[in-house]
């Protein structure tokens, strides 16, 4: 086993409300490995997507803390919608993180460029977000999150918004592209079979407020293909989540 | 694409009616009625048809006109006939004054519309950022929509005198409310996932300002714009009119002095020109920036 990349301890979350205020994540506690791919899975309202902004920066805990191995990590997020800038092509899109860090022209074009052949997007370079579909748009959230080689990718949902073909069509496509990078993926689902499909561990968040409920391993063969999920194993797996969920 | 009606978030007033008609989704209300009142919604004709209408409409305007003059009887002080103004137009411009005036009511205009709009973006964008910003000078912005700019104008020149710098202020001060509104709008407008993407690459400030906010709020701020650049054709000739040396409002004011009404209608129509293209430089402004969305035919 390679060494922790993240380490949360103890997380909560109180929404201040009208009475009480409303617990959305209870003293969560878990470690990330580097390289690994673990899903967050839970029902709606389990706290995972705050879990989540948490760990982006976007919220401060109420309790509790996290800490990534060698510091402030840089952060590819992916959220449910593209949120892709209207106003810039696909290359301007994936190239946003590498202006903000005042990376060279050039460099930003190659890299990109390069990003665009991963994701399979060549030769819609130069088009605007509005013609884009909503895989494609996905897609270029994608190379966008991975381009300034961040230390840790927190996808929220990613294909939440996508229809059932092409979402299964881009998880195959997420697991190249991760096996490719080698990157260490956190990624926030309510569907059992893409948390199986694509990760290494998942853990299961239960209903608010949220903690952690089971921590499994997914000891599926890679690279994974459509057929696996109608393997035995693939469903004794699957039961085990659902289970854990309800 | 549109969305069924939803309530309308005030900018300033929380009594707004719901919009009745949809509207391109994720456009505010305010912006949606400001570009529904300065756009043209018949966009179906082709262009050639609708050029050739305005061309016909103006060419029977024009015939009326020269018919109405020459057997209509009435005395040329009354309306000059369309020759008249033509050759009262080539000496105007021959002996230069109509350029000078030109000139300087242009000066007025670009500068009014320069300081207008950036004093109305800096205080827009404080307004958009901040609500304790927004509930100390709302009071303030609604009460100056209350009074008639033209009702202070005289005012103003006499405070400041008949020299440009009055009448830069009246263009300023007429300019800056839509343009404030506009910029409040397309600041608020910003989606909220937009700036999550850009905190979690830990932009800066600046970089928020630059990347997001600016380009995201354009499309609505030149709406602003639009509205203001002929509006400040507006407050130019008004301050001249109440009192100046120098502009076409008060070559309007001095050829009516002297019973030269062609070239009253000589300063009129340079003002329509003028008027015409700033709205035009805005729109051609407009058309270059916002290329990202859809066809702008």
């Amino acid at each position: 086993m390679t060494a922790p990349l993240l380490t949360v301890r103890d997380l909560s979350v109180t929404f201040p409300d009208s009475n009480g205020g409303l617990e959305a994540l209870d003293s969560a506690s878990f470690t990330i490995y580097s390289q690994e791919f673990v899903c967050l899975l839970g029902p709606s309202g389990s706290g995972k997507s705050t879990l989540l902004r948490i760990l982006a920066g976007l919220l401060q805990p109420t309790a509790g803390e996290f800490v990534f191995a060698g510091g402030q990590p840089k952060i590819g997020m992916v959220f449910q919608q593209a949120t892709l800038m209207p106003w810039q092509t696909v290359l301007g899109n994936i190239m946003l993180p590498l202006e903000l860090d005042g990376v060279r022209e050039e460099e930003r074009r190659a890299r990109a460029q390069e990003l665009v052949e991963l994701v399979g997007l060549q030769g819609f370079e130069e088009a605007w977000p509005r013609d884009l579909s909503g895989g494609m748009a996905q897609r270029v959230a994608i190379a966008r999150a991975l381009i300034h080689d961040p230390d840790i990718l927190l996808l929220d949902e990613p294909f939440g918004s996508l229809d059932a073909l092409t979402r299964e069509r881009m998880w195959t496509e997420l697991s190249r592209i991760w096996q490719a990078r080698q990157k260490t993926v956190l990624m926030v689902t309510h569907s059992i079979g893409e948390a199986l499909f694509l990760a290494d561990r998942v853990l299961v968040l239960s209903q608010r407020p949220g903690r952690i409920k089971l921590d499994l391993k997914v000891d599926l063969p890679r690279p994974r293909r459509d057929d696996i999920r109608y393997t035995a194993h693939f469903g004794r797996l699957a039961r085990k989540l659902k289970e854990a969920i309800e | 694409m549109s969305v069924a009606p939803e309530p309308c978030s005030g900018v300033f007033f929380d009594s707004q009616p719901a919009c009745p008609v949809s509207r391109p989704a994720g456009l505010p209300c305010e912006a949606f009625f400001l570009q529904a009142m300065t756009t043209n919604p018949t966009r179906k004709h082709s262009p050639l048809l609708t050029r050739w209408t305005a061309l016909l409409s103006l060419a029977a305007a024009f015939v009326t006109w020269e018919l109405v003059s020459r057997y209509g009887g009435l005395p040329a002080f009354i309306l000059p006939a369309p020759e008249q103004v033509a050759s009262r137009f080539w000496r105007a411009l021959a002996d230069g004054s109509l350029l000078t005036h030109t000139a300087v009511t242009l000066a007025e205009i670009l500068l009014g519309l320069l300081a207008g709009t950036v004093a109305a973006m800096a205080l827009g964008y404080a307004v958009a950022k901040s609500r304790l910003f927004e509930r100390l000078v709302a009071p303030y912005l609604v009460a100056s929509q209350a009074i008639p700019i033209v009702a202070i104008a005289p005012l103003l020149v006499i405070w400041f005198g008949p020299g440009m710098f009055s009448k830069v202020l009246i263009c300023a001060l007429i300019v800056f409310f839509p343009v404030l509104v506009n910029t409040v709008v397309g600041v608020r407008a910003v989606p909220r996932a937009l700036h999550d993407l850009m905190r979690s690459l830990r932009a800066t400030r600046g970089q928020i300002i630059r990347r997001l906010e600016v380009p995201a709020a354009l499309p609505v701020l030149l709406g602003g714009l639009r509205i203001g650049a002929t509006l400040s054709v507006i407050g130019a000739v008004v301050g001249e009119l109440v009192g100046a040396d120098k502009g076409l409002g008060f070559l309007v004011n001095s050829a009516r002095g002297q019973y030269d009404t062609a070239l009253v209608f000589v300063a009129v129509f340079t003002l329509i020109a003028l008027a015409l293209a700033l709205y035009g430089a805005v729109a051609w402004l407009e058309k270059k920036l916002l290329s990202w969305q859809e066809s702008h035919a």
